[in-house]
């Protein structure tokens, strides 16, 4: 059973409260694959399966909610 | 608001972490057994469990904290299994301690066989000491354990193997006296589906954030679980229990559910344990 807030939020709400946070762990992304792309002897990460997780997590968040996190969970975990 | 924090190393805290979580109002931690980040001898585990029995209810106790705690081999060091024979074999003489609570973190960390093996053993104890602790009064079949589940890429497999071994003990396991830790989005099903508690870490990089934890409690229920900051050696902080706690409170969650995860729900499963004095409480709204 779901335990929810008291007076539910509006989609548009959340996002105000989320979306600073959210830009910022983005360009943070970036800004650690920039600083990968950066580095010297690039080609020895190249089929790195880490950056191949970061890709498929990248195509998971362009995907349809509500489980984005679970699948990025999944995606990283071993079977 | 009173909190108890569920899951804390405090032996590697500062005396001054104590105090900053009984102003922060905690008012029982409960530490289980772990790493110290190295690997000890036996005789090492001794002392440490000396340490958890009787130093650190003193050094809680200055500021008011009730500090109870759990006693095991820890998964990370259960590959040697010579030398988990011999620590085994001085837990049983610890659970009577009137601080301990029962067996643990037992687990999994890398999945080994090895790991499996002293896991099943560890569980085995909780159930053959308990005959002991019966006589004293205390209910149910087993002492309480607690269960941390592994680390990252490692979680979802080691969680559906802990299940799995724990359903082999079959009718032997009472469900409502098992917590398994360190839950997250991708496990926090399962374990309450099982019907055992569930408890989410919040630990940067490797666990979850105060925003995840009440997200997980929105989607899977207040019921049958418990939110910890797992503060150890590393780098963390006893206070993300409470962080979590104001984003819940930010996002306008009822006082009562608050009251639910942060302090009923640890009351009512260490309560299980006679030795466990906090009970849950109520809010009440007087009108005078």
């Amino acid at each position: 059973m779901k335990t929810l807030p008291e007076k539910s939020r509006s989609a548009a709400e959340v996002l105000d409260t989320y979306f600073l946070e959210t830009r910022a762990k983005l360009i943070e992304i970036a800004a650690n694959l920039d600083r990968v792309d950066r580095s010297p002897e690039l080609i020895q990460v190249r089929g790195d399966m880490r950056l191949t997780f970061i890709d498929r997590a990248l195509e998971i968040l362009r995907g349809p909610g509500p489980s984005r996190a679970e699948q990025i969970q999944r995606l990283y975990s071993k079977e | 608001m009173f909190i108890i924090d569920p899951h804390c190393h405090m032996v590697s805290r500062t005396t001054a972490d104590y105090e900053t979580m009984a102003l922060a109002g905690v008012v029982a931690i409960s530490e289980p057994a772990f790493w110290a980040g190295f690997d000890r001898s036996p005789a090492g585990f001794v002392d440490y469990y000396r340490q958890l029995t009787e130093f650190e209810p003193k050094r809680a106790a200055q500021f008011g904290i009730d500090h109870y705690c759990w006693i095991c081999l820890n998964p990370k060091e259960a590959e040697d299994l010579g030398k988990a024979k011999e620590v085994l074999a001085e837990i049983p003489k610890f659970l009577d301690k009137p601080t301990v609570l029962g067996v643990g973190e037992i687990g999994l960390n890398k999945n080994t066989p090895n790991e499996a093996k002293v896991f099943q053993q560890h569980v085995q104890m909780a159930i053959d000491t308990w005959e002991k602790s019966k006589a004293a009064g205390a209910t149910g079949g087993h002492h309480l354990i607690l269960i941390h589940t592994p680390h990252l890429e490692d979680k979802l497999k080691g969680t559906k193997w802990t299940l799995e071994m724990l359903k082999d003990f079959g009718s032997k396991i009472d469900h409502s006296r098992v917590l398994i830790d360190h839950v997250e989005e991708h496990t926090i099903k399962i374990v309450k589906d099982a019907g055992y508690w569930a408890g989410m870490t919040l630990y940067p990089v490797s666990k979850c954030t105060p925003q995840r934890a009440v997200d997980m409690i929105e989607m899977h229920g207040a019921e049958r679980l418990m939110v910890n900051a797992a503060a150890d050696w590393g780098v963390s902080d006893p206070l993300n229990t409470h962080r979590t706690m104001l984003e819940a409170k930010k996002r306008g969650h009822a006082l009562e559910t608050l009251m639910t995860v942060f302090y009923n729900n640890p009351a009512r499963f260490f309560g299980q344990c006679p030795k466990f004095k906090p009970r849950p409480m109520r809010v009440e709204e007087v009108r005078e």
